[in-house]
């Protein structure tokens, strides 16, 4: 039996490791299973003094590599058992090959993807890289600004993929949130377990595999004749993931006063330009906003929590009466087009009668220093051009490269 | 066989009744299919030991008639049958057979 650790709120100073092992703490999953990469080695060591103090009931699967990390906490989800993995980067791309089956078979794990760059070049640090390979997965996710919002956001997933019978990841930047202190606080230990509900195998998924007296099988052929059929059911779940997210953010704000929306715009009301990014960048990007709008330039930022399944809908109505969006995004996709984050904002303006001008700046790649100047530059670039001061060759641009 | 519509699966592609294979139409699959003659055929029963898709039903004294709903046309009970009793025949025949009979 777990223990009972946090009988009161408390603010304390974390790192996003120390606050997420804290959550996985008190969640007091099932199953855990996991390989060592950074940034997300130190999280999974704190949450490994957690179960050697005997302070958790978590079975913790040492796994050869995050392949096996991936096909564990499947083979566990899929038997009943509430369970987590964390990655990063190449970890995450290792363990790929699975996680549009876990999606598929609506397999409510929970994951902690520590934002790292991918390789090569061979970085430690912190850019989008990875989550964005599984954009496409089937996988709910939700970006974090810092240690606080993720220590919540890995809370609200569980009940979140709980209920929208879909698994969740949680993004966290590499170091700049993961080993970065910061003010958290902490819910009660009986205030998260009564929010999350306890793990009953039963009841996590529909069909678990510990039922014998009701066997089943997971991983069956389904041949041309039904593939389709067994894909449209996902689909639809992705789509109706969202009312789910909304419900949950909705229910934890209510518990811990937060003010957690799918995404989150300052100052847009009023705004004519506009920037939109996600995680820790946020901060600047206000910062940067303030500063303008001191001047007499009407700027705002929209910051994206939940980015699959992507929330156009609030999306357009945030932006659609924006004059000019920088659209930021902390990876390149390398597709000779956009940024990813750059091609959903445009998908999501698309149908509007009237759209603002879109500019996409590619930042932050392998963990580059993100300040409140380059910010302003972003904002500086996207006014020249849009009152026609500056000219562009293409609507995507790196926004810190040195010449 | 009627095919079954998304509403009517399980969550996330599950098999929940066992050997529901059996519902699967494999017999689609087959180009070719096992004709017996039955003056040749002396229910040994070797076609029914080595079928591989319990396609050839039998009371164990009886060599039944093939069942083509699951038979995939492999030809090993021809191979197999001591008595050169099964014959293989071209499904587009059988196909090209049926259409004469029909535009007589």
């Amino acid at each position: 039996m777990a223990v009972e650790l946090i009988k009161e709120r408390k603010a304390v100073a974390m790192t996003g490791n120390q606050a997420i092992a804290e959550a996985m703490r008190q969640i007091n999953y099932d199953v855990a299973a996991a390989y060592p990469i950074s940034p997300q080695t130190e999280l999974m060591g704190f949450f490994a003094e957690y179960l050697a103090n005997g302070l958790v009931d978590t079975e913790f699967i040492t796994v050869e590599s995050e392949h096996s990390a991936m096909s564990a906490v499947i083979g566990a989800a899929a038997a009943g058992a509430r369970a987590m993995t964390a990655t990063a980067a190449q970890g995450l791309l290792y363990m790929y090959e699975n996680l549009p089956i876990a999606s598929n078979w609506r397999l409510p794990i929970t994951m902690v993807l520590v934002n790292r760059a991918l390789s090569a070049p061979l970085n430690i640090h912190c850019d989008h890289g990875d989550a964005m390979t599984a954009r496409d997965s089937g996988w709910i996710q939700l970006f974090t600004e810092n240690s606080q919002e993720a220590y919540h956001s890995l809370i609200m997933a569980v009940k979140i993929a709980e209920s929208a019978l879909l698994p969740a990841i949680v993004n966290m930047e590499g170091y700049i949130v993961s080993h970065t202190i910061g003010n958290v606080n902490l819910l009660t230990d009986a205030e998260v377990r009564e929010f999350i509900g306890e793990s009953d195998w039963r009841k996590n998924v529909p069909h678990p595999l510990l039922d014998t007296d009701n066997p089943v099988t997971y991983g069956a052929t389904a041949l041309p004749d039904y593939y389709t059929e067994l894909k449209y059911p996902q689909h639809l779940a992705t789509f109706e993931a969202k009312e789910h997210v909304k419900r949950v953010l909705e229910e934890f704000n209510r518990l811990a006063g937060t003010n957690y929306q799918v995404i989150e715009p300052y100052k847009l009301d009023d705004a004519d330009f506009a920037i939109v990014v996600m995680g820790s960048t946020a901060g600047v990007a206000r910062t940067a906003a303030d500063q303008l709008r001191e001047k007499g330039i009407k700027a705002g930022v929209l910051k994206i929590r939940l980015f699959r399944p992507f929330p156009y809908e609030e999306i357009a109505e945030a932006l659609k009466h924006i004059k000019a969006v920088a659209v930021l995004d902390r990876h390149d996709s390398m597709n000779g087009l956009a940024s990813p984050l750059y091609q959903d904002i445009a998908s999501a303006l698309y149908h509007l009668p009237e759209r603002p001008m879109l500019h996409d700046f590619i930042y932050g790649l392998g963990g580059r220093e993100v300040t409140v100047e380059d910010m302003l530059k972003a904002f500086n670039r996207l006014i020249n051009i849009y009152t026609g001061r500056e000219t562009r060759d293409r609507f995507t641009e790196y926004l810190q490269v040195r010449e | 066989m009627k095919l079954k519509g998304w509403k009517e699966l399980p969550i996330g592609g599950i098999v929940i009744e066992p050997g529901n294979s059996r519902e699967v139409e494999t017999g689609t699959w087959r180009i070719a299919r096992p004709v017996v003659d039955p003056q040749k055929c002396t229910d040994c029963l070797i076609c029914w030991v080595f079928c591989p898709d319990d396609s050839i039903p039998s009371n164990g004294k009886v060599r039944f008639e093939t069942e083509l709903y699951h038979c995939k046309g492999c030809g090993i009970c021809a191979v197999e049958c001591p008595y050169k009793a099964i014959e293989m025949v071209q499904e587009a025949d059988v196909i090209m057979e049926e259409l004469k009979l029909t535009s007589k």
